[in-house]
């Protein structure tokens, strides 16, 4: 009998079949579920991308960026820009949103990989208050204060009448109901995208340059070839939701699209919470997170206590998070991506 | 002349972020933790200031000496207990702890002090100034660059003359072989700590009897100190009280052409710096 070599597990099946179930009910949802649903969905969805995307860079590259707000607030700015200044649609805009971001993302990767280890956190951080600092700038977007995306450029957008005839909603529904629609396909598309990487070859040497980075360069990984993959890559991510979040919020400034607490703070906490370095961990993470915050939002500031205390007793307790607990006592991977050998048999008695 | 006196002014604001930076240097340069939270302890340190002040009416300058050992306990518990569990190999886990540190702070600050802008009482001697020459300087600047200055002389005396000193070298550069001669890494890192609240608290009377504060200004005082330290050159004290100058100046400059330029400028002499020095102006021989 021959051997193969097969990542997937018995768990993995069942969980790609359930997956391809949840996958169908939440295409369907806007055919039953109220505007609060869809909207606390489009929230939860986001920041799922986001933290994705964050615990690809400081999970599997190691690189723990603080800036990533940078990104967040350059893709929701070029969103406002392409439809103020070029009048494109928002739909059509948010590619161009992770095309922007993907643009800063070279010069900061360039500055902050002089950096080590935990000064590369901290010079993201720099690179992310000098975008928003020139963002301020940009006056014809409203500078320091901020702007609106036009009316007219809301109302008319892509698909926006078709959803408004076919669910018989309101023109502010059906915009809320396509931005759920593009965040589930956002989703859907970095989780798949992430789980694939992680699975090919790329996937393989950026784990190797993860666990030894010296080990991982003397058999051929190209380590600084990866970090510069994961980075640009992560950004590129990053600026599509920060476009598609700015496209659903219709308003923009300088201090809220580049707030560090909003899009690195929280989705640090939401990775560390749910198991960094693990595609269960973010969903997981984001599910408690926002559990947390529906029930602290009334105590202000005593939520964010709550969830940097808890941050804390995790990585000091439980540094591989919630799934990380789960997966330690049951063995179960719902994204195994770690290479088995089966089949064939070992012949003990030659020994 | 005004450009000089910008210059002048400049250059002790740099002072002030010298003094931010150099807990931020000590405790990076013997366990190579970076703590996050920086920023926001010493906004911490400034309403302890403030309220010693408030309820005990002392002058904040007889103030200070009262915080110094509260905060130096902070730092040794915070060390000895907490950021000790996450030194090793992985820099994950203490940029994860010391950053859900600094957010906690933050709005238990806010939780505590609300959101209002707070300000140390001045005197006669916060507002005074001494002509010197053709121009004119504020006895507080000064006052605060003499500190930063005594501060960085007395970290080096500290290192190269004591015995905790040559304890912390010997820490900083083989942990393992230091505990062989009967030395705790984990107290010594607990000191060191301690020790760099200590300067926290001095950075603090500084900031508080400058301008006013808030329990969100702390993020942004953590960013100047690092920029500092990285402009000096990791592991050199002398170097951050330069980088301190050189953000300090670059502000003052890019203030005086157009307001909104000011932090903006700051950051840009750091990157210009980091473009053409990427180890700093004076690194260490290896880190």
């Amino acid at each position: 009998m021959a051997y193969s070599v097969t990542t997937q597990t018995p768990a993995s099946r069942v969980a790609a079949i359930l997956g391809a179930i949840l996958i169908i009910v939440l295409l369907a949802l806007p055919f039953f579920a109220g505007r609060g649903t869809i909207q606390d969905m489009f929230f939860i969805l986001t920041m799922l991308v986001l933290a994705q995307f964050w615990n690809l860079l400081a999970g599997y590259g190691g690189l723990v960026s603080i800036g990533q707000q940078a990104f967040v607030g350059m893709g929701a700015y070029a969103l406002f820009g392409a439809v103020i200044l070029w009048r494109l649609d928002p739909v059509l805009s948010i590619l161009l949103a992770g095309v922007a971001a993907l643009v800063i993302a070279v010069p900061t990767a360039f500055f902050a990989f002089r950096l080590n280890g935990a000064y590369f956190a901290i010079g993201t951080w720099v690179i992310a208050e000098v975008v928003r600092l020139l963002a301020a700038q940009w006056k014809t977007l409203g500078g320091g204060t901020g702007t609106s995306l036009p009316r007219d450029a809301t109302r008319d957008m892509w698909f926006v009448e078709m959803i408004e005839n076919t669910l018989g909603v309101r023109s502010a529904a059906a915009r809320d109901i396509l931005a759920y629609w593009l965040a589930l396909i956002l989703a859907i598309a970095t989780i798949g995208g992430i789980y694939w990487l992680l699975r090919t070859r790329r996937g393989l040497a950026l784990a190797a340059v993860r666990d030894n980075t010296e080990a991982a360069k003397s058999v051929g990984v190209d380590a600084d070839r990866m970090k510069w993959v994961v980075f640009l890559a992560s950004a590129f991510g990053t600026g599509l939701a920060g476009g598609l979040i700015y496209m659903q919020k219709a308003r923009i400034s300088p201090d809220a699209a580049f707030s560090v607490t909003d899009w690195t703070a929280y989705v640090i906490f939401i990775v560390v919470i749910g198991g960094i370095g693990t595609i269960e961990g973010p969903i997981i993470g984001v599910l408690v997170f926002f559990a947390l915050q529906s029930l602290l939002a009334d105590f202000g500031s005593w939520y964010l206590i709550t969830l940097g205390v808890l941050a804390i007793v995790i990585m000091l307790v439980a540094p591989r998070g919630l799934w990380g607990l789960f997966s330690e006592r049951t063995g179960l991977h719902l994204f195994p991506i770690r290479r088995r050998l089966t089949g064939g048999k070992l012949k003990l008695s030659e020994e | 002349m005004i450009w000089i006196d910008t210059i002048i002014q400049g250059i002790l604001l740099g002072g002030l972020y010298a003094l931010f930076a150099s807990g931020l240097s000590l405790v990076f340069g013997i366990m190579r933790l970076v703590n996050l939270a920086h920023g926001d302890l010493i906004v911490m340190a400034a309403y302890l200031i403030l309220v010693l002040v408030t309820l005990l009416g002392l002058s904040p300058f007889i103030a200070v000496f009262i915080a110094m050992p509260v905060m130096f306990g902070l730092g040794w518990v915070l060390q000895r207990y907490m950021l000790n569990r996450t030194l090793g190999d992985d820099i994950l886990p203490p940029l994860l702890v010391t950053f859900g540190l600094s957010i906690a702070l933050q709005n238990a600050l806010l939780e505590g002090f609300s959101a209002d802008s707070q300000r140390l009482p001045t005197n006669a001697l916060t507002t005074a100034s001494v002509d010197a020459g053709p121009i004119t300087l504020g006895v507080m600047p000064l006052l605060t660059f003499a500190s930063a200055v005594l501060v960085i002389v007395g970290l080096n005396q500290l290192f190269y003359r004591t015995e905790l000193g040559r304890a912390f070298r010997a820490t900083s550069d083989d942990a393992t072989t230091a505990s062989l001669m009967g030395i705790k890494p984990a107290n010594i890192f607990a000191t060191a700590t301690g020790i760099a609240l200590v300067i926290v608290t001095i950075a603090a009377l500084y900031l508080g009897l400058r301008a006013n504060f808030d329990p969100n200004i702390g993020p942004a005082r953590l960013i100047y100190a690092f920029e500092a330290v990285i402009i000096g050159g990791l592991g050199s004290l002398w170097g951050t009280l330069l980088g301190g100058i050189i953000i300090g100046v670059a502000q003052t400059v890019g203030a005086a052409i157009n307001p909104e330029w000011q932090i903006l400028a700051g950051h840009i002499a750091f990157l210009i710096v980091l473009l053409v020095r990427p180890r700093g102006l004076f690194p260490r021989a290896n880190d």
